[in-house]
């Protein structure tokens, strides 16, 4: 049971990642969680004011069951099969987390931004909010993130995607190059 | 019945991507410091199968469960909104350490605070919509 409690290696996650694509293909839907949010929001009554949001939402419901799936394996993940310590990340990178000040000495994710104590502190609120808004506009004008651009349509041999996967790493490069120093 | 297994897909996805640690913020931000190739070798081996399973089932024509012709839907043609909107995900990508699929993930693995995140997620699709007319597609 070792290689079900340690984390997996790269190249079992990648081809059950694409696994997972082949199989929601083969059951006549998408691999794509961004759109969810728009689902969401016309569920939460967005249609009635603006027109993006209004759409037959019972159409896309299948996508929120496998989105309840991804919440209970998230807690399958943290609480059966694994300690919930930090990654094996590189030492560089362990390294340069002092100047961040997130310490080596963690959790899956850094309890500097994710643990409930931390929401005492404002700018870490703005930050997770920041953070969500970001992703949550960013993914609806690109139509798509990582699964629905980076593995879906770059699998289809989609240019389109491959032009948003560029954006996603200028985007990302910019801000822990760039704005890190500034935020943290 | 068909939900049941959506609802599995669902489950094992997210197990995946809590224990490849894709949805984790230190290999979000070691991956945009170019320190480790785990994250790559976990896209690259996803693109590779991603790409000989997709190009099966076109070229062959196989059908989905149901007895239709799988339909994969091109991506309309445009510059704009990929590169901007890509860019606006990615620089929140990088911020969080989450995109869309692991905030749920990371949301059930017990982490309250992803939902504020995911509030703010909703809140930045909503403004999408509210603007779209007005922005460069």
């Amino acid at each position: 049971m070792d290689f079900l409690f340690n984390p997996w290696p790269w190249y079992v996650s990648g081809f059950l990642i694409a696994c997972t694509l082949l199989v929601l293909l083969l059951l006549g839907k998408r691999f794509g969680m961004s759109s969810n949010l728009r689902t969401l929001c016309t569920i939460c009554g967005a249609g009635k004011k603006t027109s993006f949001f209004n759409f037959n939402w019972k159409e896309e419901s299948w996508n929120l069951v496998v989105v309840l799936g991804a919440i209970i394996g998230g807690f399958v993940g943290a609480h059966y099969l694994s300690d919930g310590s930090i990654p094996d990340i590189s030492e560089a990178t362990k390294a340069s987390l002092e100047q961040l000040h997130i310490s080596q000495e963690n959790g899956y994710l850094p309890l500097e931004l994710f643990d409930i104590q931390s929401l005492s502190d404002f700018k870490v609120i703005c930050i997770l909010l920041v953070g969500g808004l970001l992703i949550g506009f960013g993914t609806r004008y690109a139509g798509g993130c990582t699964s629905g651009h980076a593995i879906s349509g770059l699998s289809n041999l989609q240019l389109p995607s491959l032009i948003a996967v560029i954006g996603f790493f200028i985007g990302g490069l910019i801000m822990v190059h760039i704005i890190y120093p500034f935020i943290f | 019945m068909k939900k049941i297994i959506l609802l599995i897909v669902g489950v094992v996805f997210g197990i995946i991507m809590y224990k490849s640690e894709a949805a984790s913020w230190f290999r979000i931000y070691e991956m945009f410091r170019f320190e480790s190739f785990h994250m790559y070798g976990i896209m690259g081996t996803a693109l590779f199968f991603g790409i000989i399973f997709t190009q099966a089932i076109k070229k062959f024509k196989i059908k989905s469960i149901d007895g239709e012709p799988i339909r994969i839907a091109n991506k309309e043609k445009s510059f704009y909104r990929y590169i901007i909107g890509g860019t606006i995900f990615g620089l929140g990508w990088a911020l969080v350490g989450a995109c869309p699929g692991p905030i749920f993930v990371m949301i059930g693995a017990g982490f309250i605070p992803m939902l504020i995140v995911f509030a703010g997620a909703m809140l930045g699709t909503y403004l999408y919509g509210v603007l779209k007319d007005k922005l460069p597609h």
